[in-house]
């Protein structure tokens, strides 16, 4: 193990988080660190218009994904069951390299609701206790306080929408239930198309209230507040899974690589994969990492700060592995690293036209309109059984055929009439879609597999997930909303896609995994505290959607950004001067 | 090369090797501070098609057979026939799909659930020699020692569909449905992935549901208010309407 000089900061992983951390701990004048285990990775090189556009490459063949050899996770759906190696991956699809999952996104950009930072007072006092086994906790941190962290991202990225609510007042045209906003959107959104307009006047029709999706996909030219050059998408529809060649899509590539990369005080070490959080012999001061490079070489390196930036898997399984705190075990409720795994559940209707064409391939990762009635407590759950709920949208995001052909209800699988089927509705067809939340219960979590190894010989991250009841009678009521608003669009008839028997980690569903490393506002209830500092280890923080106590019905990336600009001012104008805990346990 | 000139082939020959060593260019750890480390005319370049097999003629049979009603040729145009998926199937799993090489194969494999996916010992070249072998030794045992691709259109049908359903046991413990299922998946890519994969052969795929392929601008078109639009598809090296006329 060789002893490497110490730096001010290491940040374990570099993609959307690491990119915002380094920046503002940079700026601060730290010398900072960044171990990716993944590759470099930039856009003329990577994924340029002339190599992007491959379906087969990498989504098919997961180029552009986590490598599954050297490191998986394994897989049960409740604890009765052996947990199996997700051998390749499905459901959800981590990023690796630099940029992370952040190069493969679609760009739909979402706040939380005010009401889903405090997901459980808020639900407790208008219905009653939570359900059994439901362990729906307050995030700790507020809309309010996240709004200037919210709003850096935006302008950040260049984000593409328009507003519903500017500081408290409702403005039409936007989504009227958002948390208030200190400003418009930094750019127009998207430009609709055929089906977004079927969508936005169905949902009218039934009194709804729809609105442009907000978009990291570019609508025009723009120069970030770093100065860096974003242009207009062009709607190839290859984004979610794919890079974007045209510098079209907000990544920490596009966003803060050009000017970060150029700093006399950051440094970045790619294919090297970090092992363990080193302590002190009081267990309660980070020493820094050990870490591992391709070739085999082992690395100790020393650090004042150790910030957390992988994926929320990767994350939660770090801290395992290093021992920091205590796995959290179902069975007796006890430990808290692991909690509160949730994910999303996503429910579906499909429109066929005779005459009309949706040409889903003019097409953009956050090409859509969106209706936010049905979202977290913006209606009346009195009687429905659950908490919580989803926004519903009408996205155009591709018509890759490998992945995306839809064929009506009743036709085969194979065989003639499956290919003139997949030929006919192909470019006449469209998909309504929920976003749906998912609340945390005591039966699904993270912890270390007893059996499977990665390549290092170090024990696989084990995940034990169903769908809840919560998620059940959620999942039903959005489908019948979902199919009412796509009954209405003018099509020729409509496929109810189901959610129905258990999880299935096999077929894509979204890559929003969420919890493991959650936050509250005590150690009894919470890895981290507000400002994302380990409990027991001060000079540890931790990013990424682990912090997340339960999923809201949005896509995670801006609450992610923003809880990591909110943590990284707590860093600079509290951490920095008096180190040590932000918050008194 | 002998008189001193360059032929044409062999310019294209030593810029493919160019290619290829930069597509190859080890992953290397490495430390990068105060810069952009990007180094110009560097692509990352996607494995095409190499002609490469892993199947035996007999395999190719049963493959191809299979494929063929899975995505028939029929009024409606080109299958996988014409497609050449069976030529798509064959090359990937000689190359590090069939070999299962981005896939994590450790052990201990063991009873599994549908809802855990693909937990076979064998990566999937693997597991296509296993299926094909037992589909044929099952085929021959019910229908008078003919192997699946010698069976008629209708039979191969009710195989296929039997399997599909999981009714139709194949020896070996070889579940027919996952083998179905899976070959099914690679048929799907060999039809509609970029041609330069070895499938989709003249863009059949893409001709026959309107996708226009790998092109990266449709900002012209977003106005089109449910209009059909009508594009030539052009794949990854290009099209047949890009060569001189």
């Amino acid at each position: 193990m060789r002893k490497l000089p110490p730096v001010d900061v290491v940040l374990v992983g570099f993609g959307w988080t690491g990119a915002i951390m380094a920046q503002e701990l940079t700026d601060a004048g730290l010398q900072v660190l960044a171990i990716e285990r993944g590759a470099w990775r930039d856009t003329p090189t990577h994924f340029p218009p002339t190599t992007a556009p491959d379906e087969l490459r990498w989504y098919w063949r997961k180029e552009m994904f986590q490598g599954n050899a050297r490191d998986t996770l394994t897989f049960r759906n409740n604890r009765d069951q052996v947990a199996r190696p997700m051998r390749r991956w499905g459901s959800f699809l981590p990023g690796e390299g630099v940029g992370g999952g952040g190069v493969h996104w679609n760009g739909q950009t979402w706040r939380f609701l005010p009401s889903d930072f405090v997901a459980a007072s808020h639900n407790t006092a208008r219905y009653g206790a939570l359900p059994e086994g439901m362990t729906v906790q307050d995030y700790g941190v507020t809309y309010d306080e996240l709004e200037p962290h919210f709003h850096r991202f935006d302008k950040l990225c260049g984000i593409g929408g328009k507003a519903g609510n500017l500081r408290g007042q409702i403005i039409e045209g936007g989504n009227p239930f958002e948390g208030p906003r200190s400003a418009e959107y930094p750019n127009p959104p998207m430009h609709m198309t055929f089906s977004q307009d079927q969508f936005i006047r169905a949902a009218r029709e039934l009194g709804l209230h729809p609105f442009p999706g907000p978009s990291a996909n570019l609508t025009r030219a723009y120069v970030n507040p770093l100065g860096c050059q974003l242009a207009p998408c062009s709607y190839c529809g290859f984004c979610e899974k794919y890079g974007c060649g045209n510098y079209s899509k907000a990544s920490a590539q596009t966003t803060i690589l050009p000017v970060l990369m150029r700093k006399a005080n950051f440094t970045l070490k790619v294919q090297n994969e970090v092992l363990s959080i080193t302590r002190d012999s009081t267990g309660r001061r980070a020493t820094g990492v050990t870490h591992v490079d391709v070739d085999g070489t082992r690395y100790e390196q020393p650090a004042d700060l150790v910030i957390l930036c992988a994926y929320p898997l990767s994350n939660a399984r770090l801290m395992m592995l290093s021992g920091i705190g205590e796995t959290y075990n179902p069975a007796t409720g006890e430990g808290l690293v692991g909690k509160n795994y949730c994910y999303q559940v996503m429910t579906a209707a499909q429109v066929f036209y005779d005459d009309k064409f949706t040409n889903g391939f003019v097409g953009a990762g956050a090409l859509g309109a969106a209706v936010d009635d049905y979202n977290g407590d913006n209606f009346d759950h009195a009687g429905l059984g659950f908490i919580g709920g989803g926004y519903i949208a009408n996205w155009t995001t591709n018509a890759r055929p490998i992945e995306t052909h839809r064929t009506p209800e009743g036709t085969p699988t194979w065989g003639s009439q499956w290919k003139a089927a997949v030929a006919d509705n192909f470019l006449t067809s469209t998909t309504v879609g929920a976003h749906g939340a998912s609340m945390a219960y005591a039966t699904n979590a993270l912890d270390l597999d007893p059996t499977y190894k990665d390549v290092y010989g170090q024990p696989l991250l084990r995940m034990t997930y169903d769908f809840t009841p919560n998620d059940r009678a959620m999942a039903r009521y959005m489908s019948e909303r979902t199919t009412e608003i796509a009954r209405l669009m003018g099509g020729r008839e409509v496929k109810v896609v189901k959610r129905e028997g258990p999880y299935d980690s096999m077929p894509y569903q979204t890559t929003h995994n969420t919890g493991g490393t959650i936050m509250g506002t005590t150690p009894a209830n919470s890895v981290v505290n507000r400002y994302l500092q380990s409990w027991d280890v001060p000079n540890l923080f931790v990013m990424g959607a682990g912090v997340f106590p339960q999923n809201a019905g949005y896509n995670p990336t801006a609450t992610v950004a923003a809880l990591t600009y909110w943590a990284a001012a707590a860093i600079r104008s509290q951490y920095l001067r008096n180190p040590g805990p932000l918050v008194q346990a | 090369m002998a008189d001193g000139h360059w032929s044409r082939r062999h310019v294209l020959a030593v810029s493919f090797q160019a290619t290829l060593a930069a597509a190859a260019a080890p992953a290397l750890a490495r430390t990068i501070r105060g810069e952009m480390p990007w180094t110009p005319g560097q692509v990352d370049a996607p494995y095409p098609f190499d002609g490469a097999r892993f199947l035996t003629p007999d395999e190719r049979r049963c493959v191809s057979a299979m494929v063929e009603r899975l995505i028939p040729s029929d009024a409606r145009g080109p299958g996988a026939r014409e497609a050449g998926v069976i030529d798509f199937i064959d090359n990937q799993l000689a190359g590090f799909y069939g070999r299962g090489e981005r896939w994590y194969m450790q052990g201990p494999f063991g009873p599994s659930t549908p809802e855990q996916g693909y937990q076979f010992e064998e990566p999937p070249a693997g597991f296509y020699r296993r299926g094909i072998a037992a589909l044929d030794a099952a085929c021959r045992e019910r229908h008078g020692g003919r192997v699946f691709a010698a069976l008629d259109a209708a039979t191969q049908d009710a195989v296929l569909a039997a399997m599909e359903k999981g009714a139709f046991d194949l020896p070996s413990g070889v579940p027919a449905k996952a083998f179905f299922s899976l070959v099914r998946e690679n048929a799907i890519e060999g039809f509609f992935c970029d041609p330069l994969y070895g499938g989709n052969r003249d863009m059949v795929g893409w001709r026959l549901v309107g996708f226009p392929g790998a092109r990266y601008d449709y900002r012209p078109y977003l106005n089109h208010n449910g209009q059909r639009i009508t594009l030539e598809p052009v794949g990854l090296k290009g099209g047949p309407t890009w060569n001189p006329r």
